[in-house]
Parts: C-alpha cells; structure tokens; sequence
C-alpha cells in the first residue's frame, strides 16, 4: 500500500451523528451518538500510520493507537479491541470522556493543516462494540494465594482490580456508595456517559472475579491498618478520589438554594432525582441557575440543570474561555444548548430573599493582569464593575479537596495539601498499601487515574512477588503482528492459554 | 433515565458466596431487619444485622439508610450497638415520606437495600467526672449510648430526656441502668417533671454545683435552648447535627454547618460540635431547603396509603423489594 499523505486521506472527519441542541436539552439521552461502522472505517483511513506516532506519546497510557486502527482497516475488530485493551481497560469509557484534544488528537500531525483523526471517536466505537458483542478478555487465570484489598471504586480502582484479578490474586473492591463506578457514576452524566456502560465495564471486573462490595466506608468499618491485618489482606489499594467540594466562604454561601456540583450531580445521577417523586431525592433548581466555575464538573452541573427544566442557565467564570479548564467538545455543547457564559466575571455575594433562598448573584467584571505561577494571565477585579443578575439557584464548581476520612482513621502519610504521599511506583508510608489516581494527584483526569491504578498493581505484583507477565510475554510493540509463537493476544495470560 | 433497572445491580447483590474467604460478618448488601418495635405511633426501633458495624460503632456515630433502591439515604443515628448479637439498632421517628414508608414497610424478618457506617467521627467520652446526657424528640435514643459509655467510663451521669406525654416515654428502664440521676421532663406533665429539657437541666445544675460537661441531642431548637441554659455556666455543651445529608462520605457538602464561623462538614467533621460556636439559625434554615419537595412526597405517599387502605386485597410488602 502506498504511503498515505496528507493529502490523499479524507479531508473531512466522518460524521458523528450528534442529537440536536433543542431537542437533547430537555432529555438525558446521550448528546454524541457514536460512529456507524462505515464512518468507523472511513475515519480509520485518515490515520496516516506515522512510523513514529505522535499520538502515543501524547497518550498518558500510550496506547498503540496506529496498532489499533491498522487492526480496523483489516476489519479485525476484536484484534483491534484486544489490542486497544493492552493499554486501556475502560475503552467505552476512555473514548467518550478523555480531553483528546490536549492528548493524543492535539499532537497528531493531520491536526497541522486538518481536524486530527478522531481518535476517541475510535476507541468508543470499538468499546461500545465489544460491550454490544459480550467480548471479554478473560483467558484462563491460575489463582495464586494472595488477596488484595480495594478501596473506592474509581477509575484508578477498576483499572488496578482487573490487573490484579488478571494476575491471580483475589481481588475485594470496597465502595462507600450503594453504587459502583466513583465519579463514572455519581459525577459524569447519562447524557454523556451512560450508566448501562458504566455497568458493562463492572461487569467485565466481575467476570474477571473481583467481588464488589458496596455500602462500606473504610476507615470507619474497618480500617486500612486492619486490611492488612485481622482481614489478611496481602496488599491493599486506595483510590478515593479527591471528591470534597471546595466553598468560596463569600456571604450569601448558606443560603438554601446554594449547592456544590457534586451534591447537584449525586442527587441527579446516583439518587435519580430527574425522576422526583418517584425516586424520594429531591433537587429544586427553580427557573435559573447559575454555576460558578467551568471545568468538566461545572459544564456538567449546567448542562443537568437545563435538562432538569431550568429556563436559564449561567456560568460564571473569572478567566477567559481560552483558559477554560473542560473538553472542548463539552464547551461546545453547553454552548450550542444555549447556556449564557459570563467570562471574566467573579462572584462577590450570593443575596438572599426574606426566606433564606437565593435571589441573586452578585459579581465583579475582571480584567487579565499579570502572569502568576501557572503562567497563565492573573484575573484581577474591575473597580466599581459590581452587578447583580437573579437566580434561584447557584452551584459551586471550583474545585475539590481530598476526602478526610483516611487521614482521620489512618496513620498513612498525607502531603502538606492532604493528599496521600506516594513514591514513583506509588506506594504510601504503609508498607504494603498503594495509591493512586485523584487521591494522590488531585483532581485529574480519567484516564491518568486509570494508568495510576495499572502503575500501582505492577508495583503490587513486586511487591507480593508475583512474575511478572507482561515482561515475559509481551513483544515489542512495534511491527507487532499481533500473534507470539502463533498465540493470540487474547489468550496472553500468564503462561496459561485456556480461553474460559 | 433507562438505567433505573440496573443501577445499584450489578452491584453486591449477586455476590457470590464468599468465595474468598471474606470475613463471614461483613454484610453489604440486603441488610436483614432482626426485629422491630414501635413505642408509638410515630417512634419505631429496628434491629438490623451488621456484625462488623457492630464491632466498628462508636456512640455519637451514624449510619445512611437506603429503604429500598428508590429510596433517599437518610442518616439515623447508632442508637444502639450489640457486639454479641452483631446487630446495630436505630429509633426512627416518622416524620415525613422515608421515614413513614420505613414505618410502613420494615418489618422483622424483612431487609434494607442499603445501610452504610459507621458515619461520623465517634463522641468524644471525656474523663468529666459528672455529665448532664439530654435527649429530646429524635434525640432520645442517640443519648443513650453516651450515657452509657459515660457511666463505662467512671463518671457521674444525670439523664434529662424530654417527650411530649407519658404514652411517648420509651427506654426508661434502659436509661436508670446507665444513669445515676434520670429526669423525665413532658410538656403535659403527665410524668417526671413538667416542662422542657432545658427546665431539667436548670435543676440538675441548681442542684449539683459541679458539671463538668452537657450532651445534648435532639431538634436544634432543644439543642440551641440547651447551649443557650448552659452559656452562663460556662458548662462545655457538646450537640450533635442534624442537617440534611445525601452521601455522608464529604463529597457533596449539602451537610455544611456553620461552626465558630467556620464551614463545616457535618459528615465527616462532626456530626458532634460545641453548642456554643454553632450557628443555630443557619441550620435551621438550612433544614428548610425542600419543604416544597418534602410537602409533595408526602402526599403523594398518604395519597398512595389511601388508596391501599382502600382496596384491601393488596397488602403491602416488606420493602425488601
Ligand atoms: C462532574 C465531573 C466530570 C468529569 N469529567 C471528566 C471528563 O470528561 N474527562 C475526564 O478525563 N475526567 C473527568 N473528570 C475527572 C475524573 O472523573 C476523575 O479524575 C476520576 O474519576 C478520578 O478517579 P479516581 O479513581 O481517583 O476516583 P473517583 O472516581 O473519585 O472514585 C473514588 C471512589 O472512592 C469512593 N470512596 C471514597 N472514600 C472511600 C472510603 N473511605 N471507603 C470506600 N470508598 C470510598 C468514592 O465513593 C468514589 O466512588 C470529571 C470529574 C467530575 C467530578
Ligand atoms: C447525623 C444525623 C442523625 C440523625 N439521627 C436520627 C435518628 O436517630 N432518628 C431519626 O428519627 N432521625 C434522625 N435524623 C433525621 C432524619 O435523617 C430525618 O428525619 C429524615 O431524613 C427525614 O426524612 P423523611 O423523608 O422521612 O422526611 P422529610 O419530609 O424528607 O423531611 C422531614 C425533615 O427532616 C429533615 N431531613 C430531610 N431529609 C433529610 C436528610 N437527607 N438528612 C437529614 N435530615 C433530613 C428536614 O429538616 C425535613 O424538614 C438524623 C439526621 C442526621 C443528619
Ligand atoms: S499521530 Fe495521527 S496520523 Fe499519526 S498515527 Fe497517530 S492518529 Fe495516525
Ligand atoms: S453528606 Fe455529603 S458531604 Fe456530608
């Protein structure tokens, strides 16, 4: 085959059929709708096969991404699936919530002069296949003795569980919420995660044989130290995520009517209070909503608020959306879905009414000033700007901090900012105790917190001296036919080949 | 939403059986009632199995109740603890449409779709020497473990408990076990003194020269009049919130109070804090955030018992769902 230039592949991305803005507005029904194989196919040929791939090293997982799409193009699909699954466990996932755009897409060299290649695009099409086709990776897996004992079920705990699992040990995960998934369940909307994929890929982690158990806070049911301990855990790793919402402590704070995202978003996709009163949780947005913040987090609480009926929904931001801290695509939609942004704009007082419920958002226009640390332009206050705009209801987006309730049931070290203090290959002060994802690094992203939980069960397999397969087994990438000694890939599970 | 069928599946409900050798008591998932007894006809206790929460609890600990998988979490206090039994008791007052269902629907025998604790850092059972332990309305049965562990611990315990009449009046034999001195206090006066829990207080304190320390628990108004008798003592007061919660983990901060003028999470900072830094009033405005929410669930839960109550073939389940 002729080498592809950037010239003979298809100049325009293939269609991604997306629901329309007044319509999805006012359902929960998933925005993006996923390519058709065709358009799969069409957009795998705009892949330019780089023999060194930029989009590999842009991926915090390097997945093999040329790998992946060649495997397409052959209509390998389940090669392709397998392939993209060395590298991610939660492909479905990956594919509709990772920031591409700063990743393996913002570096692509087709992006120079066209839209880069559609990656995410790809590995949600092949996800949702493989979820719609019932393909698993469960070769047959030789237990070995050790039990390993999970805490959250997080991004970063799902991904280290079925590493685990896939080594051997018996793997427990532990969920304070009634629900599993973390932030995949309680934070990330239907519309733009589904909770059915949610439940495929724990369904995956339970075939793999890890037994979830939900409804148990540990630190307080039992504590970490007793993990290892009187419940003879072998190793144990943490993935709580950093989910306490941070306030601003401006008057008006308390007011009924002020919420943060996460209670807004809990009380919507872990509770159901869309569907009010035949779920029991209430919400009680009112007519207008403003977020502060726009982050992932904040575009999400809009974008839930218009769809629970709110006529008019805002977003405060002190900063410009150059520096606005979401996916692009979300942006996009929020926009296209008519949400009013208010940039360069800060929030001063929230005032209340005689009833002790939010009337208005007080705020102060900014300008940029100088550069600060981050290197990004400091937004500082206009004199004088002051203004008023109503509201019913205002929701904090700005940030979180790490959850308390290890550090206060726990002798495990914590940073100066309360996030578990890890080494390189992620081990706490605990011998036998590994962290990772948004409790070490703060509030990231899926898929860091996902290569944090692979990193942190290769050091536990270190550490409990289990072989290590991967070295062993897995060739060199590159020019990798997909077969070793006429193996498949699929059945490259320790030294044992039954497929179950 | 389409997920409601599978949401909270494939959860623990189809775990296996302990396939790895889990310790045998950590129950997660249908959580069995062991018994259930009403005091009247608004007050309930129900026993439910957790051997593990059992051994974990703490007085001053509370626990989120999902009745059944549509269900609110609503927090109830650890009322009561039996490491033997391995079960964990709560006294539930109906107040609105969960707690009503709850008086409905659980019954011995039946089960819970969720309980998750112990919340909340544990009371602090100081070395006082004499203690004031008042408990009021909902607050009734949360004081007695700290009565208990107080009187475990050495010191001189006074019992001030508050309830509207004499038929409301429950665990009196319990709390004389644990208390060296028990004032009962009813609005009518129909037993023990009559007045409030503040009127109790005022006479334990004119009749013991020396307290060390009052626990109060109960609505806030009770805790707010109680902080308020004791401020001019200078008498440590220690309350226990009760604002409203969604996850009790810290990750949704819909239970901040305000304390000393500081935010607090009440889940995971509390729910214990000293009466004479809380700010009353915001809590209590902060209690009123769904009274329209909570007003229609309601009725449409009445209007739904009516309708039951009128086609008596239908019985009503155990809500194990
Ligand atoms: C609204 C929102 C939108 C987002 N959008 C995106 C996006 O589009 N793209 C993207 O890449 N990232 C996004 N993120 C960030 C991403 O979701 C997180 O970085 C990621 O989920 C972190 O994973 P984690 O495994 O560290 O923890 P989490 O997903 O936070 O999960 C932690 C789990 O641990 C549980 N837990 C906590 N304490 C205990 C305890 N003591 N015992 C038992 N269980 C406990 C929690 O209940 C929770 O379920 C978003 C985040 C939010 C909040
Ligand atoms: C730490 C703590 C311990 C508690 N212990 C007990 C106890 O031992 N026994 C007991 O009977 N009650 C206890 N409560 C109160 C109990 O949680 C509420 O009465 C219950 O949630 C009311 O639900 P409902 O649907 O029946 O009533 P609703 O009609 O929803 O509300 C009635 C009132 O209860 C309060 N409330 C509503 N939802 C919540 C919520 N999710 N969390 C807290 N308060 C809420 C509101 O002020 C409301 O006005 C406790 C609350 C907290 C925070
Ligand atoms: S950088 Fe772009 S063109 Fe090159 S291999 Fe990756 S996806 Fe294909
Ligand atoms: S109940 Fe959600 S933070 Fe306390």
């Amino acid at each position: 085959m002729a080498r592809k230039t950037i010239r003979s592949i298809p100049q325009e991305r293939a269609e991604m059929p997306v629901q329309a803005p007044d319509l999805r507005r006012a359902n929960f029904d998933e925005v993006t709708l996923g390519f058709d194989q065709g358009n799969a196919l069409l957009e795998c040929e705009r892949c330019l096969m780089c023999p060194q791939p930029a989009c590999v090293e842009g991926c915090p997982v390097n997945i093999d991404i040329p790998g992946f799409i060649a495997k397409m193009i052959q209509k390998d699909f389940r090669g392709a699936y397998d392939h993209l699954t060395d590298s991610t466990l939660l492909p479905a996932v990956c594919g509709r919530v990772c920031p591409q755009e700063d990743q393996c897409e913002g570096v692509c060299p087709v992006g120079g002069s066209l839209e880069p290649v559609a990656i995410g695009r790809l590995e949600r099409w092949l996800g949702d296949k493989a979820i719609a086709e019932g393909w698993k990776k469960t070769s047959y897996i030789e237990p070995n003795r050790f039990r390993v004992g999970v805490v959250g079920s997080g991004p970063s705990s799902m991904a280290c569980a079925a590493d685990l699992a896939k080594a051997g040990c018996a793997v427990t995960v532990f969920e304070a919420l009634h629900a599993p998934g973390g932030v995949l369940r309680y934070g990330i909307p239907e519309f733009r995660l589904p909770n059915s994929v949610v439940d495929a890929e724990i369904g995956n982690l339970e075939a793999l044989g890890v037994e979830i158990r939900c409804n148990t806070l540990v630190g307080r049911l039992f504590t970490i130290e007793q993990m290892l301990g009187e419940m003879d855990f072998d190793a144990v790793f943490v993935g709580t995520g950093a989910g306490t919402p941070k306030f601003m402590d401006i008057p008006g704070e308390n007011l009924n009517g002020v919420l943060s995202a996460n209670e807004l978003l809990t009380r919507c996709n872990l509770m159901h209070a869309d569907d009010f009163p035949n779920h029991d949780t209430p919400l009680g947005l009112g007519r207008r909503v403003a977020v502060i913040g726009a982050g992932n987090t904040a575009m999400d609480a809009m974008r839930v608020s218009l769809r629970l009926g709110a006529e008019e929904v805002h977003c405060v931001y002190r900063r410009t959306d150059a520096e606005c801290p979401a996916r692009k695509e979300e942006l996009h939609h929020a926009q296209e879905e008519g949400i009013e942004f208010h940039w360069l704009t800060a929030p001063v007082e929230i005032l209340g009414d005689e009833t002790n419920r939010v009337r208005a958002i007080r705020c102060v226009q900014m300008e940029l000033g100088d550069p600060d640390a981050s290197g990004r332009r400091r937004p500082v206050p206009i004199e004088g700007s002051e203004f008023d705009f109503e509201a019913d209801t205002v929701v904090y987006a700005i940030g979180t901090s790490p959850n308390p309730i290890l550090g206060q049931t726990s002798s495990i070290r914590l940073n100066k900012w309360g996030y578990i203090d890890t080494d390189d290959d992620l081990a706490t002060s605990l011998a036998g105790v590994y962290a990772g994802g948004d409790i070490v690094t703060g509030a990231a992203t899926v898929i860091l917190a996902m290569g944090a939980g692979r990193r942190a069960a290769r050091s536990i397999r270190r550490y409990l001296g289990i072989r290590d397969s991967e070295v062993v087994y897995q060739p060199e990438r590159a020019g990798f036919d997909g077969a070793l000694f006429g193996m498949d890939l699929a059945e490259q599970n320790f030294t044992h080949i039954r497929q179950l | 939403m389409s997920n409601r069928e599978t949401n909270g599946e494939p959860g623990p409900g189809a775990r296996s059986d302990d396939s790895h050798g889990q310790p045998e008591d950590l129950v997660t998932s249908g959580f069995p009632i062991l018994e259930r007894t009403d005091f009247s006809d608004t007050t309930f206790l129900l026993e439910i199995l957790h051997p593990a929460m059992a051994r974990a609890a703490h007085p001053g600990q509370f626990v989120i109740v999902m009745a059944d998988d549509q269900g609110e979490r609503i927090p109830l206090t650890i009322a009561d603890f039996d490491r033997d039994r391995g079960s964990v008791t709560l006294v539930i007052q109906a107040v609105g449409k969960s707690t009503r269902e709850m008086q409905a629907r659980c019954r011995a025998g039946g089960e819970l779709f969720g309980i998750t604790g112990p919340m909340g850092i544990p009371s602090k059972v100081s070395n006082a020497r004499k203690v004031i332990c008042v408990g009021g309305g909902l607050g009734v049965a949360p004081i007695f473990p700290q009565a208990r562990a107080f009187k475990e611990a050495g010191a001189y315990v006074i019992g001030v408990v508050g309830f509207r009449n004499r038929n409301m009046i429950f665990w009196e034999e319990k709390f004389r076990e644990v208390c060296d001195e028990f004032i009962i206090c009813t609005d009518d006066g129909s037993a023990g003194i009559k007045g409030l829990v503040t009127d109790g207080i005022e006479n334990a304190i004119a009749a013991h020269g020396d307290i060390d320390e009052v626990v109060a628990i109960g609505p806030p108004v009770m805790m707010r009049a109680c902080a308020e008798v004791t401020r001019p003592h200078g008498i440590k007061t220690m309350v226990s919130l009760n604002p409203i919660m969604v996850d009790g983990t810290g990750m949704c901060g819909g239970c901040r109070v305000r304390v000393g003028g500081r935010i607090r999470f009440a889940c995971v900072d509390g729910p214990d804090f000293d009466g004479h830094d809380v700010d009353f009033d915001d809590l209590m405005v902060r209690l009123q955030r769904y009274k329209p929410e909570e007003q229609e669930a309601m009725d449409r839960w009445s209007e739904h018992c009516r309708r039951l109550a009128a086609a008596p073939a239908t019985t009503i389940d155990t809500g194990s769902n």
